[in-house]
């Protein structure tokens, strides 16, 4: 049970019961959906960009504990920073969720989403939000995106 | 209560005896697939060692040993279902195939733009999609029986949505989403009133119950081996013999031909005509094995137990709060479809895993039946004769460690 404890901590915990960001965003001028079409989870991600800045960031939506929590720390890792740094940031989420070598200081808070490594099957919810972020960022009109 | 003897069944399936992150495996994924009795295992194997060969195509003895097989198996296949004849009888990849061959080879040539396929709610995508594909290709509508709150047939306007338009009437026997059994006897029934053929869907009324095709009066049934204890793979068509008899055939090869030149093609005929080239033979021995097997248990043993379990976990699980059942309907296999309050399905499955205990979680290839209730997904226990009550206690016992993980 103890990996257990490690990948449903507290962190994760408050974030699934209180998701932050979790609205749209009217003036949003980069949208995407995601779906987990194996587990039922479906999100939507909220991006206004501000030249190459994340002005603000957030998503609505429905899923397991993972995929929610994981969502909602993400919104809060990602506002406020450029493209660049959101890329740099997702790819140290990447690597802890694989065991890979990661800096902490870039991951932070991020670091719970790494119980998910001893979890294969549960590595998607986690990284369901991220993909349907970088999909959002990268096309500029609405794009659907499934982790199959 | 049964008369079986749990641990000497257990004792024929060796795959339960193992641990899964440090706690006793307790398998209750059943409707997605069985485990398999160490005679089954051990007739493919012995197949493979002994007597292996291509069937219908070789006199030496090798060949000769491989066919007999094969067709005594077709046999059990017959008995088992209770049909007239060993031609009725189509070996296929499984039900999915099966419904496959009947939708093009059969319905697929009778249809013009605007009849009818009526199929019900509670349909697996098995049951669905391969009669969507066939009205893209000619037009014709899907109709759909609906539901109740309990996960039973709604039934009420079925006599109207019987109509003359309508080509074939499918649907399955047992829901694998929510365990309902449906009343197909008297659909069928009604169907043929008005001269509807009908196909059933008996992926998890086999493992279960006793069939009797003459019986139940259906046109077509289809079935997988490997929910009842066969080997992936492999699985059957009935199909009236008259009927087969008129259909084209589904896939063109060796074996279902009687003579081939450039100029025309003579078929073979049935069951030879629906098997076109090499079948999965050991997975033919290992169904035989398999319908031996229950025999040798009993199938009246085997749904009395898992009666019996369905029972004791019913009621284990409605005394615990914060957890719905859903499918409710009072004819159920043995299968508990339950969401617990505030924790995702998906979740559930983890921790569970963790327990070692092993259940489905997600849409069970059923959407339409998660969107009646409007969720996601659910988490599913479905039982086997070889569960033991003690692995009801597991499942409780998981159910509440999910429960004080995120309360
Ligand atoms: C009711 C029902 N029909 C059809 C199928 C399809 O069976 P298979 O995938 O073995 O072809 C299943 C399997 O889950 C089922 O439960």
């Amino acid at each position: 049970m103890s990996d257990l404890r490690e990948l449903y901590q507290q962190v994760i915990m408050d974030h699934n019961k209180r998701p932050r960001n979790f609205r749209e965003i009217e003036q949003a001028n980069h949208l995407a959906h995601g779906n987990n079409p194996l587990c039922g989870d479906k999100l939507v991600v909220y991006v206004k960009l501000e030249g190459d800045v994340i002005e603000d960031v957030s998503f609505k939506g429905s899923g397991c504990a993972i995929s929610m929590a994981s969502a909602s720390l993400m919104t809060e890792a990602l506002k406020g920073k450029t493209i660049e740094e959101a890329q740099a940031i997702y790819e140290q989420v990447h690597k802890s969720m694989t065991g890979e070598e990661t800096d902490r200081n870039l991951l932070g808070k991020l670091e719970v989403l790494s119980g998910v490594k001893e979890f294969p099957a549960r590595v998607k919810c986690a990284t369901l939000s991220w993909h349907t972020v970088h999909a959002a960022i990268d096309s500029d009109h609405d794009i659907s995106i499934s982790t199959e | 209560m049964s008369n079986l003897n749990i641990n000497a069944i257990r004792a024929d399936f060796p795959i339960l005896h193992q641990e899964i992150n440090g706690y006793p495996l307790v398998y209750l994924d059943n409707a997605a697939t069985s485990q398999k009795p160490r005679q089954v295992i051990d007739a493919v194997s012995h197949y493979y060692l002994h007597d292996n060969a291509n069937i219908h195509r070789g006199v030496h003895k090798l060949s000769q040993r491989s066919t007999d097989m094969y067709e005594a198996a077709r046999g059990k296949v017959r008995q088992f279902l209770n049909a007239n004849s060993d031609k009725e009888i189509i070996f296929t990849r499984g039900a999915t195939e099966a419904i496959n061959l009947v939708a093009q080879s059969f319905v697929r040539p009778k249809l013009q733009a605007g009849d009818e396929i009526l199929i019900s709610h509670l349909e697996h995508h098995a049951n669905i999609v391969p009669w969507q594909i066939l009205c893209e290709q000619t037009g014709a509508q899907l109709k759909v029986i609906p539901m109740t709150q309990s996960g039973e047939l709604d039934l009420t306007d079925f006599d109207e949505m019987l109509t003359e338009r309508t080509k074939i009437l499918a649907i399955g026997q047992v829901s694998n989403a929510l365990g309902t059994i449906n009343p197909v006897k008297s659909m069928i029934a009604k169907a043929h009133a008005k001269d509807i053929p009908v196909l059933i869907d008996g992926a998890q009324a086999v493992p279960h119950m006793t069939v009797d095709v003459k019986d139940l009066d259906c046109d077509f049934y289809v079935f997988s081996g490997h929910k009842m204890f066969a080997p992936t793979g492999i699985g059957a068509l009935y199909g009236r013999e008259e009927l087969l008899n008129a259909m084209p055939p589904y896939q063109g090869g060796g074996d279902m031909i009687l003579s081939v030149s450039f100029e025309k093609t003579i078929y073979n005929e049935l069951p030879a005509k629906f098997e076109a080239g090499t079948p999965h033979i050991a997975g033919v021995i290992g169904l035989g094995a398999a319908i031996d097997y229950m025999w040798q248990i009993g199938i009246d043993n085997i749904a009395a137990q898992e009666h019996h379990l369905l029972e004791i976990a019913t009621r284990k699980i409605e005394a615990l709060s914060g957890v719905t059942i859903i499918g409710t309907a009072p004819e159920k296999a043995a299968v508990i479809s339950f969401m617990i309050e505030g924790v995702h399905p998906h979740d559930v499955g983890t921790i569970f895993d963790q327990q070692g205990v092993a259940i489905r979680t997600g849409h069970h290839c059923a959407q339409p039946v998660m969107e009646f209730y409007d969720i996601p997904a659910t988490a599913r226990a479905s039982f086997a004769f070889y569960n033991s009550e003690e692995e009801i206690d597991a499942l409780i016992n998981a159910i509440q460690k999910t429960q004080e993980l995120f309360a």
